[in-house]
């Protein structure tokens, strides 16, 4: 099968390029099986990856134009030649090697933990199983990326708007029964770029590997805004 | 050389940052000590993010329970090879652990009556051996993803200083052997820096990368381990290595001991449940070592399934659609994205897959590491600290329970932060910067900068594998496991001879994965050598040869140095800190 991956390495090339590469295939192969034959051919192809299961979120990629994880994407649902290029929107630091300092800035930003101002009880805080399952479909993102690289309002705004991976997890806290800074979670939010940058054109949540759905996420925030301000 | 090399200061450094090393670090930010965490990857994508099945803790939430009976379940599991100070530590710490996890925002999976869920485990027992416990604390099939997510997100809250995509090359020490620091290189420039600190904590994980079919991720190739051994430090109980019973058959990826926790059971290809042969009482939820080995006997005995009888099958379809979703949403996934099937239809191939290193960094119960460098067998190696998987502290010993390794990391992790801040007060300057150690890691980096053609690393990297694989598998013997000592040895030999093809010094991951090779290789030997010499079968070691555990003999810890290959032993700590001693008894599941 015919693969074409971008390479680019600051210190040798002046410009990025595309490179041919042949690799066998088998039957059940993912992206990073052939990613990884490709570093046997050229050990100088250079690409993160880890877990090879899909949790760790380290081989986000563009696959024929579509940003996904490398290691559950199964090569036999791929259009030859295979073309994988770095994520969109991103500095390159080395062929598929992006900087993700951005995206997690943003993540950061939204502050992105649990805050309760009561003291605390000697026992877990009591959540029902109701309360709990909002969480589902939230808190499973793996920070890969994929999602708030393939986001146009983050391509031209990356310093500004958040981005859905950031707003993902700003709901995943907002949604927690447990959490007690919803409203300065919202505060921080309003403005015309932090969250209102979404114009909900849903790429996110079509490229999405775990199946998340950032758009509804930051739908309910900006319900709960309306809700608040009117 | 080293006076060119910049330098960062830090009170504490701590390399590696999984689950044990945020742990530590949360505690050392929130008491305001200024605390640097290396990290090769992003920290969330540590390994600690792929744990499924969940936490130990007697919170008797679901079944009753109680510490102590926890305490005897891990030193039974252990085959009687724990230090019983250190699972006495752990099993009282438990409970309120994994309330302070929830408290800093894991998203545990809840009872009706809003505490947290808990699911039956593998060796769990109620009353000293008694009818099976519940005590594994679960955020569905995802525990370690959520804690390791909380804890990464409590310490932004904790302003600790993270330098991602960093690796740690070698630990900086004095002539006294007073741990100074590191030498440590960000991979994104391949520059070097040294991080000066008082007290520096490896949690850099496991190895599962000396075998070829693993459960675990690229990353998992032991690098504190290497360091300590290069530092003169010995491993400890290294020929203990898990094998979970049921990876993915061929290809490796975890499927949760949840799954057989939630009513899943295994099958031969006569459709037989045939653990009930091999453990009466607890059946598929004996501990993993008893499981493992009885799969790999139905499978030599040709009872396997498939073309080739050569696994076994999970039969979980009999738990329905729904509890599978709402339980194990995870592996769900896994198994239609790798194998095409719904295990809500169909049983899943698995197999005895390399999966944990239950030996380490010798350490006591505070993550101070011990080794007998001086009068005893347990001297603390000044300013020195690890915890986690490339730890040995010993909890346990040569076979761990499944959900006592997230427990051991947020354990034993918030313990050495805790120590940590008081050796600081007592420690409160940095010592004059030692040169010689510096120069050590600089040259250990630098000759892979030489050129022209030589041993491909990636090769060798397989076939240590493959050789570890062959030669240091479920069940060894003497004949198998010297001519494994002397493959190992070959192939360390060879890889003198490596060179790369890349010098590039930008994201250069071929460069990275030769100094991981190092570590592997030496880690490698550590294991097979252990097992080689250890003439008894206890816990994951199962010798042929030797079927039978030997207390009078091996009721002690093997402790592997780098130099000269050389093994020594020490006791292991029987007396727990307030209770009585389990004794060692025959284990019967």
């Amino acid at each position: 099968m015919r693969f074409s991956v971008y390479r680019y390495n600051p210190e040798s090339d002046d410009q990025p390029y595309m490179q041919e590469f042949e690799v066998d295939v088998n039957a059940g192969m993912m992206l990073r099986d052939a990613l990884l034959d490709i570093k046997v051919q050229d050990e100088s192809f250079t690409f993160r990856h880890s877990c090879g299961e899909g949790v760790c979120g380290s081989d986000g990629v563009n696959i024929n134009g579509t940003n996904g994880l490398a290691c559950i994407t199964p090569i036999s649902v791929l259009k030859e030649p295979v073309e994988v290029l770095p994520f969109p929107g991103r500095p390159v630091i080395r062929d598929l090697v992006v900087d993700m300092t951005q995206f997690y800035h943003q993540y950061r930003s939204v502050k992105p933990y649990l805050t309760v101002h009561d003291p605390e009880p000697e026992e877990e805080y009591r959540q029902s199983p109701e309360e709990r399952e909002k969480l589902d479909g939230l808190y499973e993102c793996i920070l890969c990326g994929c999602c708030s690289t393939a986001c146009p309002s983050f391509w031209w705004n990356p310093d500004k708007f958040r981005g859905p991976a950031a707003l993902l997890q700003s709901y995943r806290f907002i949604a927690d029964s447990r959490d007690q800074a919803t409203a300065q979670r919202l505060e921080e939010l309003e403005g015309p770029y932090r969250l209102f940058r979404c114009h909900s054109i849903m790429n996110c949540t079509n490229v999405c590997p775990k199946g998340l759905n950032p758009t509804k996420a930051i739908g309910e925030i900006k319900k709960i805004m309306l809700n608040n301000n009117t | 050389m080293s006076s060119s090399i910049p330098v960062r200061r830090f009170d504490t450094l701590v390399i590696g940052a999984g689950g044990g090393g945020l742990r530590a670090a949360l505690q050392l930010a929130q008491a305001d000590a200024h605390v640097a965490v290396v990290s090769k990857v992003f920290p969330t994508r540590s390994h600690t993010v792929a744990a499924q099945g969940g936490m130990n803790a007697a919170l008797a939430n679901v079944l009753p329970d109680n510490w102590h009976w926890h305490m005897f379940d891990t030193i039974k599991g252990s085959d009687y090879l724990a230090d019983q100070d250190a699972v006495e530590y752990m099993c009282r710490a438990a409970p309120r652990l994994v309330v302070e996890l929830e408290h800093a925002g894991v998203p545990f999976s809840r009872l009706e009556n809003g505490k947290i869920y808990q699911r039956p485990f593998g060796g769990q027992s109620q009353n000293f051996g008694g009818d099976q416990a519940a005590r594994t604390c679960a955020a569905a099939d995802r525990t370690g993803h959520a804690i390791l997510h909380s804890l990464y997100q409590q310490n932004i809250n904790a302003k600790t200083h993270f330098f991602d995509e960093y690796l740690a090359l070698d630990l900086v020490h004095d002539e006294d052997g007073t741990i100074l620091g590191a030498v440590v290189m960000e991979i994104e420039t391949g520059e070097v820096m040294v991080i000066e600190a008082k007290a520096t904590l490896l949690a850099t994980g496991g190895a599962g990368q000396i075998f070829r079919t693993n459960t675990n991720a690229h990353i998992n190739t032991g690098d504190g381990m290497g360091m300590a051994l290069r530092a003169g430090i010995p491993l400890q109980d290294m020929e203990f290595f898990q094998f979970h019973p049921t990876g993915i058959a061929g290809k490796g990826m975890l499927i949760t001991e949840g799954a057989r926790g939630e009513g899943g059971y295994l099958l031969n290809k006569d459709g037989e449940r045939f653990m009930e042969r091999y453990a009466p009482n607890a059946k598929d939820l004996a501990s993993r070592d008893v499981v493992s080995r009885s799969i790999y006997t139905e499978v030599k005995e040709g009872r396997g399934c498939g073309p080739n009888d050569d696994h076994v099958m999970l039969k979980l379809d009999h738990l329905g659609a729904d509890v599978i979703q709402k339980r194990l949403p995870g592996i769900r996934s896994t198994i239609q994205t790798f194998l095409h099937i719904d295990p809500a239809n169909e049983p899943i191939p698995v197999y005895p897959t390399a999966h944990y290193t239950m030996g380490g960094i010798p350490t006591n119960r505070h993550g101070q590491v011990v080794a007998p460098l001086g009068q005893t067998a347990e001297e603390t190696v000044p300013g020195l600290y690890a915890v986690g998987e490339c730890a040995c502290v010993s909890v346990h010993g040569a076979n761990r329970l499944g959900g006592n390794s997230l427990l051991d990391i947020v354990v034993f992790g918030r313990a050495a932060g805790n120590h940590i801040i008081d050796y600081l007060k007592e420690n409160r300057y940095h010592r004059p910067m030692a040169g010689d150690s510096i120069d050590k890691a600089m040259a250990r980096l630098s000759r892979w900068d030489q050129k022209g053609e030589g041993e491909s690393v990636r090769e060798l990297k397989d076939e240590l594998k493959k050789t570890m694989e062959d030669y240091c598998g479920v069940f060894r013997s003497d004949e198998i496991l010297a001519e494994g000592v002397d493959k190992v040895i070959a192939l360390e030999a060879r890889l003198k001879n490596a060179r790369l093809q890349d010098h590039s010094k930008v994201f250069n991951t071929a460069r990275v994965e030769a100094l991981e090779l190092e570590n592997l290789m030496d880690i490698a030997l550590a294991t097979v050598c252990s097992a080689h010499a250890r003439q008894e079968s206890r816990g994951a070691h199962s010798r042929i040869d030797y079927p039978d555990r030997d207390d009078e003999r091996w009721l002690k810890h093997s402790l592997f140095f780098k130099e000269g290959r050389k093994l020594d032993y020490k006791p292991v700590r029987m007396k727990p800190l307030s209770v009585d001693s389990f004794p060692p008894k025959a284990r019967v599941y």
